[in-house]
């Protein structure tokens, strides 16, 4: 096996290619396929191509409806993150209706969205994407790998309890391993402050704009923080596990580090308002948009390029070039400028016009995909960016990180990196973890975030619970400030869903909804080719990528490409389905350009 | 996914077949009811395909979600349960199912590929295979149910529920009609009771599960989510919140649940943690065959608690004083516990004084 990565540089020379597609891809939210070319001779995938199969209709079926009722519908699009649509459409929603929520209402929220992603994290990355590195699938792809692992002493094993690497990977076999079991169990438990907060998960039943219906005695807020100390005993242990697991990938196969390797551009539109700053005025929002608890940022080739919230929305272009849909541009313009007078353009959601086409899929030279192609104009080089979210912890930490503004004792943003520090919990002491801005944004880093997203999300809810007790002891238990809804109004709301990027633009006229779209983390991730040719980020990322797993293309599982797609935490019923080809060979191409064309 | 039940203990069924659950929320879905399922306790679901649960039989479940395979390795199970070959299986539908006959072409939502002609599979083609072959249908959600949010005027996929497709006199294979268990999503316990109910029935150690009109569970689906609801003490007193602030009875800011069935306000959504109305949420309808068209605006008054809330105002208000009397009056001790230097509590003492 070669253990360097070098993407084709496309000589003229003929190469065998295997068309392999993985439809629908499994433990995932959503459907998303993946159709892959692969040179199995050069252990290279070729060409890759990221195609949704569903199409609701979310921005056609709400027009005309009721402004109010946007956040009770838009839960409705993710059934694992429902709770961040809700949130981030009552954020939109108090713009246009010009209401600010009582700061308890703001820390309930906050606490309700930590919860969720310790949750949603949690879940994912042990029941979902470590299957792929369980015991049982490392055996099936990597059988040498897997020996090694049984001799290798696992760093931190006086930490988390598991002498050798391959202990760890038993522990997330699943259904029978420890911590897979755990996860599981953490994974209820954090459901559970989650409904103290906002009701019921994954459709909230206590958010509005305005502010919250959670009735907030010191109980509720006493619930919570019983949960989240034991939450911290789980975090302490999980950290170093997936750090021992991922360095021993890097250690065990030179080269790794290429994996679902792309170009550093992430996007983050920052998370947990600061309820002494946020007024959700337009015209502030800069302002208070650098005061979230999770900083906003595009962080490209390693440079923060912006934190402010205004220059992140006006960039925002939707491209169509390979979805199932008819262009919008001699629609209407519902928003020219925004409130600052600045321009909008066309392509931007709030002047978005949904029509669908649906028709046949066409994976060669056609339309292949529900899903459109969001991507971040960049007026200093004039690119459309295809940013990416790094599966939403990458690009947060990362954000954050670089813009160094959070600084509330549990958790400091260096510059460098984003320290966390966990008080004592009923089985370890006092505990600093430091998560430090790694060389690459691939599928290996996109992993270990996460992990430490969860230990990010407690800690700042620990601070979140304090401020709201110190909120109710002074006598502040309003959570719900009354509105009015104007005949005619726009809004915006930012926010971070578990796996990334969150906006919703509404656009009220007489009243009701003229416009609304939301663009949730995974139509930027999962997107297909845009106008311009530009894949996706999945479709970028696996492109070019070496394969390590040592089968051969008979018994070929694609477990490096489903680690890749799998990293970015993909969440369709967002935006996109994966299935795994039986390694026949489909077609054969004897293509002399197709290298060059496809390379990048 | 697939995962086999693991036989523990006496064994006694260990010499029956497998049964499978095929679970496909491929269709207008946001995968909100297999995530709600993975929060149940009630019991979990890992207890149930771990042979934990006293009774079951085996079962191996196939979840995209869950799934440990991917792609074809994963729809293969489909496959065989279309074609005769796998069987029992229990077929669960997630999301509402599009009209696949007016798009042309195209495609509203698929599942895998057609292996012959490498086109996408609908899910009414799906559905065509399946809900035939199945012991039992379970639609999870509202979604599968009745249509829900998908199916909302103005939708462009002419999507609808499981029954509006099947026809609601459809009869699985073990002669059932479709098990429906709404709710947006699905309360995680009262999806995991109504499928060991189910599991239960399959290995003969219960009845016919008892359904009510809209094939729901009568057990769960048979009272409103006000009876169940610790506010609706002050809707019976006539005091009602007049915004979201406000710990009282809810009718008036949006809440629907003198007329909704669930028993949300009973059970909880986590272990008795949270819920709807008894935490602040107003009750919008989600497991309603009405919903979500009859509910909205989901935060104005319901048109016919008008009536009902003047009525109970009148007479609750008149209660209300009356019982803060007593409620005064039982916020006081009795008149004999005091530190005086005599005894007043009734008690005539034989000793000197």
């Amino acid at each position: 096996m070669s253990q360097t990565m070098k993407a084709s540089q496309g000589q003229a020379q003929a190469r065998e290619l295997v068309d392999m597609s993985w439809d629908p891809i499994t433990r995932i939210i959503g459907n998303l396929g993946i159709y892959t070319k692969i040179d199995f001779k050069n252990q290279e995938v070729v060409e890759c191509k990221s195609t949704s199969s569903m199409f609701r209709g979310y921005s056609v079926f709400m027009k005309g409806k009721d402004p109010r009722d946007s956040h009770f519908i838009t839960s409705r699009i993710c059934g694992i993150c429902g709770d961040n649509h809700a949130t981030c459409s009552v954020y939109a929603q108090n713009m246009a209706y010009g209401v600010k929520s009582p700061p308890l209402a703001e820390w309930i929220i906050n606490l309700g969205e930590a919860a969720e992603f310790m949750f949603d994290h949690t879940i994912f990355q042990d029941n979902l994407v470590f299957v792929d590195f369980c015991e049982q699938m490392v055996k099936e792809t990597n059988p040498s790998l897997l020996r090694r692992a049984e001799t290798t002493p696992a760093p931190h094993g006086d930490i988390h309890g598991f002498k050798t690497v391959a202990d760890i990977m038993r522990a997330f076999n699943p259904f029978t391993g420890q911590m897979y079991r755990e996860a599981l169990q953490m994974s209820r438990l954090t459901r559970e402050m989650f409904c103290l907060m906002e009701g019921r998960h994954v459709h909230p039943s206590t958010l509005y704009p305005g502010g919250v219906g959670t009735v907030a005695t010191p109980q509720v807020f006493t619930d919570y923080l019983v949960r989240l100390l034991k939450v911290l005993d789980f975090v302490k242990k999980a950290v170093p596990c997936n750090d021992d697991l991922f360095d021993f990938f890097y250690e065990a196969l030179p080269g790794y580090e290429e994996v679902g390797r792309r170009r550093i551009m992430l996007g983050c539109w920052g998370a947990f308002n600061n309820p002494l700053h946020v007024d959700y005025e337009y015209r502030n929002m800069n302002a208070w948009g650098s005061e979230m608890f999770v900083t906003p940022g595009i962080v490209l080739d390693g440079k923060l390029l912006t934190t402010k919230l205004v220059d992140i929305n006006l960039g925002i272009r939707i491209l169509l070039g390979s979805s199932y849909y008819d262009d919008w541009v001699g629609e209407e313009t519902f928003v020219t400028h925004d409130p600052l007078g600045n321009p909008v353009d066309q392509r931007h959601p709030w002047n978005q016009t949904t029509l669908p086409r649906p028709q046949k899929r066409d994976l060669e030279n056609g339309n292949y995909s529900w899903v459109m192609s969001p991507r971040w104009f960049n007026p200093a080089s004039n690119e459309h960016l295809a940013l990416d979210t790094g599966g939403g912890p990458l690009a947060r930490l990362w954000s954050t990180a670089l813009a160094g503004k959070v600084d509330i004792g549990t958790v400091k943003a260096t510059g460098r990196s984003v320290q966390i520090n966990l008080p004592r919990s009923a089985a370890f002491p006092e505990m600093q973890l430091e998560w430090k801005i790694p060389q690459w944004s691939n599928t290996l880093e996109r992993d270990r975030a996460r992990v430490y997203f969860i230990a990010y999300a407690a800690a700042a809810a620990l601070y979140f619970v304090e401020q709201a007790l110190g909120e109710i002891r002074a006598g502040n238990t309003k959570v719900f400030s009354d509105f009015d809804v104007p005949d005619d109004a726009i809004g915006c709301g930012f926010h971070e869903a578990v796996r990334g990027v969150l906006s919703h633009h509404m656009v009220i006229r007489d009243g009701k909804i003229a416009n609304y779209h939301p663009y949730p983390p995974t139509p930027w991730n999962a997107s297909p080719r845009d106008k311009y040719g530009t894949p996706g980020p999945y479709e970028d990322a696996v492109q070019g990528m070496h394969i390590f797993e040592e089968n051969g293309r008979d018994k070929f599982k694609g477990i490096d490409i489903m680690r890749t797609v799998r990293s970015f935490d993909p969440c369709l019923p967002c935006g996109v389905h994966m299935y795994l080809g039986d390694g026949t060979v489909l077609k054969r191409l004897h293509s002399p350009t197709l290298g060059t064309s496809v390379g990048g | 996914m697939t995962v086999l039940a693991q036989q523990t203990g006496d064994g006694a069924k260990s010499t029956d077949k497998p049964i499978h659950i095929l679970w496909t929320s491929e269709g207008m879905s946001c995968d909100g009811d297999t995530v709600s399922v993975t929060a149940a306790q009630l019991p979990s679901i890992e207890d149930v395909l771990l042979g934990l649960v006293p009774g079951l039989p085996k079962v191996v479940l196939h979840n995209k979600v869950l799934a440990a395979e991917t792609g074809d390795e994963f729809m293969a199970a489909f496959h065989k349960a279309a074609a005769g070959e796998l069987d029992p299986f229990i077929f669960v539908v997630e999301g509402s199912i599009p009209n696949e006959k007016i798009n042309g072409d195209g495609y509203w939502s698929s599942m895998g590929n057609d292996p012959t002609t490498g086109e996408p599979i609908t899910l009414p083609e799906w559905i065509d295979r399946l809900a035939p072959r199945a012991w039992a249908v379970l639609a999870a959600g509202t979604c599968a149910t009745y249509g829900g949010i998908h199916a909302m005027a103005g939708n462009p996929t002419g999507c609808m529920g499981l029954a509006d497709y099947l026809g609601w006199n459809f009869r699985s294979a073990g002669g059932l009609p479709i098990v429906n268990v709404p709710g947006c999503p699905v309360q995680p316990d009262n999806f995991m009771e109504t499928l060991t109910w189910l599991l239960y029935q399959a290995a003969g150690a219960a009845p016919t599960i008892p359904l009510d009109e809209q094939l729901r569970p009568t057990w769960l689906f048979g009272k409103t989510v006000h009876e169940g609801c610790d506010r609706a003490g002050y809707y019976e007193q006539g005091d009602f919140a007049r915004d979201y602030n406000s710990p009282k009875c809810q009718v008036m800011i949006g809440c629907w649940g003198p007329v909704v069935n669930c028993n949300v306000t009973k059970r909880g959504w986590m272990d008795g943690i949270g819920g709807c109305p008894n935490v602040g949420g107003i009750c919008i309808g989600c497991t309603m065959p009405g919903f979500p068209d009859k509910f909205m605006p989901f935060m104005d008054q319901p048109p016919g608690a008008t009536v009902s809330v003047a009525i109970a105002g009148t007479y609750g208000s008149l209660i209300r004083r009356l019982r803060s009397i007593t409620n005064k009056t039982v916020n006081e001790e009795p008149k004999w516990h005091h530190n005086r230097a005599e005894l007043t509590s009734g008690y005539q003492p034989r000793w000197p004084r």
